[in-house]
């Protein structure tokens, strides 16, 4: 396998973009992300795309096509792929443009992910979030996808003892992160006393447990290694990616409390990158929910497992602390444009391990991580960096 | 949803229909044409169980913000059921006040009207659990 580097990336503001348009979003990432590598057009193989419902959310399939078209890519006539799995859809592009670089096919892909979900009510985005989870016999019932993950949060508070302050604590955290930010959607800092006051959503999960509904897109330029020299003096290089999936619905999870996904996509990454949790400074991990992010970096073995709530509460996680999570301001306050997420996150990455992060900059950042979940655990993608240079 | 859709299912959604895998023994719900223990070697062995409808509360929620068809019914608790059969399947719970519900709760299977379609719709039969008598 050839060595793959990540040249450039590109994303737009996240949040409730009422005037733009998914094409205006995809495109507008896409363009940034080839700027910033310094690439002519003509120098593009091939385009994937991170997407999980535009047919549901704007009526609109075949967007990997329409995005290349509406970037001025048409006469180009480019292999486009648009890809699924939940809200882990650009996590899994990404792998993929990985693999078609790595296999000597492609030099150069272009890897976006985008999703425009605020042209449909609340209601109808949370009920289009749910079909990632089993629409026969979860959802049917009247199981919601916040239901879902307030499940886990309650079965984690009843084994480990985790408690809500510990929860509300990851909100805190990523919204002072956000506050950074300034892409992010909530660049506003939060009390413990917010989050815990907030209307239930689903009980143990309140209003600021949750993500929130975005527009947004963000894209990464792959390049093969030697290549990508020629490129940038800062080639970000992807030493590891491992993907797993699980059963679909939670109910038939061997254990409640921890993904098994997670776990087995943590664990193949780090063999292939031939490291340990320990070496990397930076992760971005899918949280969608905020018990998400404390089984997140359990799961990676950031922390011992049901240790994920004091370690958050302690500022382990915080930025510049044991290991920096979601520095820029993770779903939870970047936003949450489901197809965007794990692209964005390789993004954040990138700017962390190239020294572009700016207040929000983890000090001696070499190595950095994503985690991306699809449904409510049936699909988790980790890709580990390292600055290449 | 489609009136097919819902109507095939009916089987498992009316009287909890799962498989019992002829190489392990484990079971299923709802029925499955391949064990996720055994694989291949339980293709065509895949025997139908009848559920007796008896189990425990593993983990439950109550649901505030809640899809367009189950808005009358917030706030409403959901779980997911441990069955005596050892297989788990998620379903609301009723009888019973959020607060007093409690995880190791043994609850039962019964069978009540789990939403319409619209106004004039068709109406969809299942199951739902209520605390054991």
């Amino acid at each position: 396998m050839r060595d793959v580097a990540v040249i450039g990336v590109g994303e737009t503001e996240f949040g409730e973009l009422w005037d733009r348009s998914f094409r205006d979003l995809g495109i507008e990432a896409g363009l940034k992300a080839i700027q910033d590598a310094k690439l002519r057009s003509e120098d593009i193989d091939a385009v994937y795309i991170g997407n999980m419902s535009a047919g549901k959310f704007i009526d609109q399939e075949h967007v990997s096509a329409l995005v290349a078209d509406y970037a001025g890519l048409a006469d180009m006539h480019l292999p486009t792929v648009r890809v699924e799995g939940g809200g882990a859809c650009g996590a899994i592009a990404l792998l993929q443009g990985r693999l078609a670089i790595a296999s000597g096919m492609y030099d150069i892909v272009v890897v976006g992910g985008a999703e425009k979900m605020t042209d449909v009510s609340e209601v109808q985005a949370a009920e289009i979030l749910s079909s990632t989870a089993d629409q026969e016999w979860e959802t049917v019932f009247g199981a919601t996808f916040a239901g879902l993950y307030a499940m886990m949060a309650r079965r984690h508070m009843y084994e480990y003892h985790t408690t809500r302050e510990q929860m509300a604590a990851v909100a805190v955290k990523n919204h002072k992160n956000g506050s950074l930010n300034p892409e992010a959607q909530f660049q506003k800092e939060i009390t413990l006393e917010t989050v815990l006051h907030a209307p239930w959503v689903a009980e143990p999960l309140g209003l600021f447990d949750c993500a929130p509904l975005s527009d947004g897109a963000a894209a990464v330029v792959l390049c093969e290694m030697q290549k990508a020299r020629k490129f940038t003096d800062t080639p970000i290089r992807i030493l590891g990616s491992g993907q797993a999936s699980d059963f679909l619905a939670l109910h038939d999870r061997r254990d409640l409390t921890m993904m098994d996904a997670t776990v087995v996509a943590g664990k193949r990454a780090f063999q292939e990158a031939r490291l340990e949790p320990k070496d990397v400074q930076v992760a971005e991990v899918h949280d969608n929910f905020t018990i998400s992010e404390i089984l997140a970096i359990e799961d990676l073995r950031f922390v011992e497992k049901g240790k994920g709530g004091p370690a958050t509460a302690d500022g382990l996680t915080a930025l510049n602390g044991k290991i920096s999570v979601n520095t820029s301001g993770g779903l939870k306050a970047r936003g949450q444009p489901v197809g965007a997420t794990g692209v964005a996150q390789a993004v954040e990455i990138v700017r962390q391990l190239r020294g572009q992060a700016g207040k929000r900059q983890v000090v001696g950042a070499r190595r950095g991580l994503t985690h991306t979940l699809g449904g409510t655990g049936a699909t988790a993608v980790v890709h580990i960096f390292e600055r290449g240079d | 949803m489609a009136i097919p859709r819902f109507w095939r299912e009916i089987q498992s959604r009316y009287n909890l229909i799962g498989t019992k895998c002829g190489s392990c023994g484990k079971v299923d719900f709802p029925p499955r044409a391949v064990c996720p223990t055994c694989g291949r070697r339980s293709v065509g062995k895949m025997e139908r169980l009848h559920l007796k409808g008896k189990g425990a509360v593993v983990t439950y929620t109550v649901i505030h913000d809640a899809p367009a068809q189950f808005e009358m019914q917030k706030p409403y608790v959901m779980a997911i059921i441990q069955m005596d059969e050892g297989v788990r399947l998620t379903s609301q719970l009723i009888d019973v006040k959020p607060e007093n519900v409690k995880i190791g709760m043994k609850v039962q299977a019964t069978f009540r009207k789990l939403g319409q379609e619209g106004e004039a719709g068709v109406i969809h039969y299942g199951y739902k659990f209520r605390p054991t008598a």
